[in-house]
């Protein structure tokens, strides 16, 4: 690091000062017992308390949990098998393929939230948990294949050979030896799918409807109506639990980054 | 019977392949492709006013859309999309520089950068509200330390606008970036070095051609979000910036006007899959020059 100049060490220091300290005077400001302003009255943990009471916040996290575990299983068994084949098999039609598994990468949020809503409408599906699962599951595909190609390169398909020539047969071959080796993988795609799914607002706001509201509507609705320290509250849970997941996933995955590369 | 099922996929390996596919194409092409083609036609159909569309075909919503009005809302976007991803191309681009250099605080860096990519949009926007508003910690702080009487409005401004974008995508510039700069052969430095290159030569020359791939990814995965922003606008710029995105979501839900809304978003697409050409001619004539 020696040779960095130091007008570059500063901006890059303010530009992670820019990216963290919002969110870290947000978290702090959940435990502040005053409710007006945000000079510090002491520490207090009544605004997680009072979430507890809330049932439009409880039944928003059910919501979000349900979509979220729908959406990831469904996303990640498909697009594992897609990845696979990508990886594993050159056939006809592939590049058109791997073109269309960008489009959900590249279009706005917005416009794949409209689209939707246009579908839902015309095949009368009513907007709920179900919609929402799908809606999820279609801008998820993308990135778990993605995801999971990115962890088939770099596995050793010597060992596949080996196991077939011992007398393995494919789908023998395939859950003792590469659903092990590519699990990683597998796993760190459906985390992301999820942590994607969890922190859904825009696409998700299109699709619900009554009664089907998940934890991000719910803090929008909060977010309009007035500021209050219990919105302070919930964002540290949703941020604690992407968190989480994010730190396992790395972990995971370790040796590739998180980035889409397109 | 199982070994004879292997056996017929054995003998057709484009059959193993597209067994694969199939779910999940099947998926992507019945909630992704379908809603596209299906906004694409309502664009060009009468509205109903109870929201949808009627059948028949007009041109009226892309003739509405070409008005000063909204020719003016589209050109403030783009110039928004455009100023956004400038200014997250010249913070991101030092830090990006940064971790590849960063030895062992590499991953360390990395994840600080990763973390805010996956967090909640949403959040990260209340964020700044809490620190933007009249009564929030900035104004409050300088008030209290007695540089300024009255708050400065800082919440509903375009100001707020812009620095809602850049603090929700500039993660999306830096990690392309890194990634192409990983790769860096930093043996041709110290040959620019060593050949008597200044600084500014060995960056203008050897560094970022090399990262030019990651440039373009990042500017992309920078613009097209930009583009299509609503929330920005909505929570951080009062009702005072309307963007495109606020647009579309408008038709969608009060107005109530989905084949208007509908052309506003292609329109929108257009100009997403201009950006996208962009790269892809960059990326190719880079691979075209044998780097990666």
């Amino acid at each position: 690091m020696n040779r960095l100049p130091y007008w570059m060490v500063a901006l890059v220091s303010a530009v992670y000062v820019f990216l963290h300290a919002p969110l870290a005077v947000l978290v702090l400001f959940s435990f502040n017992s005053s409710k007006y302003g945000v000079s510090w009255e002491g520490f207090t943990l009544k605004w997680y308390q009072r979430l507890l009471e809330r049932h439009d916040i409880m039944d928003g996290l059910l919501n979000s949990i349900i979509a979220g575990l729908g959406s990831t299983v469904i996303s990640t068994v498909l697009g594992t098998l897609m990845a696979l084949a990508l990886a594993r098999h050159q056939f006809r039609g592939r590049q058109v393929l791997e073109a269309l598994l960008y489009v959900p990468i590249v279009t706005p949020e917005i416009v794949c939230g409209i689209s939707l809503l246009i579908l839902f409408v015309a095949m009368n599906l009513p907007l709920g948990i179900t919609s929402i699962t799908i809606a999820h599951v279609a801008f998820n595909i993308s990135f778990v294949t993605v995801v999971v190609h990115a962890r088939l390169q770099g596995l050793d398909q010597s060992l596949e050979e080996a196991a077939l020539i011992l007398g393995a047969d494919e789908v023998t071959a395939f859950w003792r030896v590469t659903v092990p080796q590519l699990l990683p993988g597998i796993v760190s795609g459906a985390m992301l799918a999820f942590t994607m799914s969890f922190d859904d607002y825009v696409i998700t706001s299109f699709v619900s409807g009554q009664g089907s509201a998940t934890l991000p509507i719910v803090v929008y609705t909060m977010v309009r109506k007035n500021i209050e320290p219990s919105i302070n509250a919930v964002s540290t849970i949703v941020l604690l639990a992407t968190t989480v997941l994010l730190f396992l996933s790395e972990r995971l995955g370790r040796d590739k980054p998180l980035a889409v590369e397109s | 019977m199982r070994q004879r099922i292997l056996a017929w996929f054995h003998a057709r390996p484009n059959a193993t392949a597209w067994a694969l596919v199939a779910p999940g194409l099947v998926f992507l092409v019945a909630f992704f492709v379908v809603p596209l083609v299906m906004m694409f036609s309502y664009s060009f159909m009468p509205r109903n006013p109870y929201g949808g569309v009627d059948w028949g075909f007009t041109l009226a919503n892309y003739q509405n859309f070409f008005q000063e009005l909204y020719l003016g809302i589209l050109l403030r976007t783009t110039i928004d999309a455009l100023a956004c991803t400038v200014i997250c191309l010249l913070l991101g681009f030092p830090v990006a520089w940064v971790i590849s250099q960063a030895g062992a605080w590499k991953n360390t860096l990395l994840f600080l950068v990763i973390l805010p990519f996956w967090t909640s949009f949403l959040v990260r926007t209340f964020a700044l509200i809490f620190l933007l508003r009249d009564s929030g910690l900035i104004n409050t702080l300088l008030q209290k330390v007695g540089l300024i009487d009255e708050a400065i409005p800082m919440l509903n401004t375009h100001f707020a606008v812009m620095v809602g974008l850049v603090y929700g995508f500039l993660p999306f510039m830096i990690l392309p970036i890194y990634t192409s700069l990983e790769k860096l052969d930093l043996t041709l430095l110290e040959a620019a070095e060593i050949l008597g290159a200044r600084s500014f030569q060995q960056f203008w020359r050897v560094v970022l051609p090399q990262s030019a791939p990651g440039v373009v990814a990042g500017s992309l995965l920078v613009f097209i979000p930009a583009l299509g922003s609503f929330l920005s606008s909505d929570l951080l710029g009062g009702a005072k910036t309307i963007l495109v995105g606020n647009l579309v979501q408008n038709q969608f839900t009060t107005a109530r006007n989905w084949p208007f809304g509908s052309a506003a978003s292609f329109v929108m697409m257009v100009l997403v899959l201009g950006a996208v050409m962009i790269y892809l001619r960059v990326r190719d004539r880079d691979q075209a020059l044998g780097g990666h």
